[in-house]
């Protein structure tokens, strides 16, 4: 069990050398010539207007947050499943019954109108 | 024969006692060989990339009628092999424009973060029988792939965020929107997978499909496909970098090797997805005659992951962009409820089998049970669907008709 882990170690420590390896390449070989014209952020050629950190319609917060519903129930049902096999039969229907009350938050959040874009 | 019928196993075998021989002892010869062994896994994706790269050039050329690699103006090798390096290379030499006003620490992580989330998942992916063909076999595998590959969203809106301009924002902001909201599809189907093989290590997955899950869960595979195409940016879920709409998306302000790797990540996580799918659903390495020969284990796998990414070519290259709603839409109106759904039903089927058969049912009885569950859920699903345009026509005749007898009262 510990070999696997020492394996995922030098998996993590090689994958992070690689992409370094790759920007340090480019580093040395790449030509360094600035100018203020080319390091203007891209707006379709104009000149970039006001800053791109503003506030704008938090469309996408309800959605993260139906999302937080679903992943911790996700979180949750990862144990059952793996061990479901020697629960007795109820166990079984009562992580159903946990599925499907999501599944009634679901129609919930639905009938709210939370999923419609607007 | 023998040495070649076990080929990756015996080179690990006869690298430790080479340097064994060279003094080293047991431990810090194993230590070595799974050193290198990390190093053959990392760069596997690169070297199937470099070639898939050229593959689906070619292909997409074919397919919608244009220009491939070998007939780009410059010799490229025979058939245009060669694009792909001088692409790496060009990519290598072309200047790193820095655009004021970015912040640099997130910046400049974000590619190399990107890189690194999709080598890491090749850790648990089986290429073989036994404990020697895979990475490492974690007990808890799937939920390894599914804590790397998430990571990837928090990169993407780093990078979409960092770069200070509002395509790159609005990208980032699309990314969020869409992987998380197909991370859920994607884990349910998951679970009803781990339900039935009893395990989330990723050799008793493949060690569990006696008949493929394909076979006995074709509606569970469906969904994780559509959800892991939306997860890897395929392109009817295309959204985070629409190139007519937000140019590139989230890395819009990347140039040189920096845009290279966010392109090279994401052919990657095309193969990632297409080695998972294989593993979870197409039975891994197995097949005919691998008991003999273990190396015939690789080639299978290999073989199914090529098919898997052929079909994410296609759908890749013959499918329209959706809008962001219908995006959302699919998933939380249809995907979500229909993974839901078919979770009940597959924990519940699969646990009636064992309770009906105590003497322990056959592979291909429990398959045929499952399958016939699963098309019951495809049905009902249909009827749904079909129901609910049904209403939508009646509700739209209505509407036609509310009109015309207005302009009638009008006149």
């Amino acid at each position: 069990m510990l070999g696997s882990f020492i394996f995922v170690g030098f998996l993590l420590v090689v994958a992070l050398a690689l992409a370094c390896v790759m920007i340090g390449l480019s580093w040395l070989l790449r030509p360094k010539h600035p100018s203020p014209l080319k390091s203007e952020i891209y707006e379709c050629g104009l000149r970039p207007h006001g800053e791109s950190w503003v506030q704008f319609k938090a469309q996408y917060y309800i959605f993260a947050l139906v999302f937080l519903i679903f992943d911790v129930e996700a979180v949750f049902l990862f144990p059952w499943a793996v061990v479901y096999n020697w629960l007795p039969f109820y166990a079984v229907l009562e992580g159903v019954l946990f599925v499907l009350l999501l599944g009634a938050a679901l129609v919930y959040v639905w009938r709210k109108g939370a999923l419609e874009w607007m | 024969m023998d040495f070649l019928s076990n080929l990756i196993v015996n080179i690990g075998a006869w690298l430790r006692s080479l340097l064994i021989g060279a003094g080293m002892d047991e431990m810090g010869a194993a230590l070595v060989v799974k050193a290198i062994g990390a190093v053959v896994v990392a760069s596997f994706p690169l070297v199937v990339v470099i070639f898939l790269i050229w593959a689906y050039r070619k292909i997409a050329a074919r397919m919608q009628g244009r220009l491939g690699p070998n007939s780009s103006g410059t010799w490229a090798g025979p058939y245009g092999v060669l694009q792909t390096f001088a692409d790496a290379i060009k990519m290598l030499t072309k200047e790193d424009v820095r655009p004021e006003g970015v912040d640099p620490v997130p910046y400049n992580l974000a590619p190399i973060l990107v890189v690194f989330a999709s080598v890491v998942v090749w850790a648990v992916i089986p290429f073989g029988p036994g404990r020697e063909l895979i990475g490492a076999d974690l007990s808890i595998g799937i939920f390894y792939i599914l804590a790397f590959s998430s990571a990837a969203l928090v990169v993407f809106l780093m990078a979409g965020w960092s770069s200070n301009n509002k395509y790159a924002t609005v990208g980032a902001f699309r990314a969020v929107a869409q992987l998380i909201g197909y991370e859920i599809p994607q884990l349910l189907a998951i679970l009803a997978v781990v339900m039935v093989a009893g395990s989330l290590s990723m050799q008793d997955i493949v060690g569990a499909q006696d008949v493929v899950f394909l076979v006995a869960m074709p509606v569970t595979a469906l969904i994780f496909l559509l959800a892991s195409f939306a997860e890897v940016n395929a392109r009817p879920f295309e959204l985070l970098e629409a190139e007519s709409e937000l140019v590139c998306g989230y890395f819009i302000e990347y140039s040189g090797m920096k845009f290279g790797m966010f392109y090279l990540a994401e052919f990657m996580n095309a193969v990632a997805v297409a080695a998972i799918f294989s593993t979870l659903f197409l039975g891994g390495w197995r097949g005919p005659w691998v008991d003999q020969a273990p190396i015939l284990g690789t080639i299978w796998s290999l073989v199914k992951m090529g098919v898997m990414i052929f079909l994410w070519m296609l759908v890749q290259i013959t499918l329209p962009r959706l809008r962001i709603d219908q995006m959302l839409a699919f998933n939380w109106k249809f995907l979500v409820p229909l993974a839901l759904v078919n979770l009940c039903v597959v924990g519940v089927v699969n646990r009636g089998i064992t309770e009906w058969f105590p003497a322990g049912a056959s592979a291909w009885t429990r398959a045929g049970i499952l399958l016939v569950a699963n098309l019951v859920v495809a049905l009902a699903t249909w009827g749904v669907l079909a129901a609910g345009e049904r209403r939508q026509e009646r509700r739209r005749v209505a509407w036609e008709a509310a009109q015309v007898e207005e302009l009638e009262v009008g006149a």
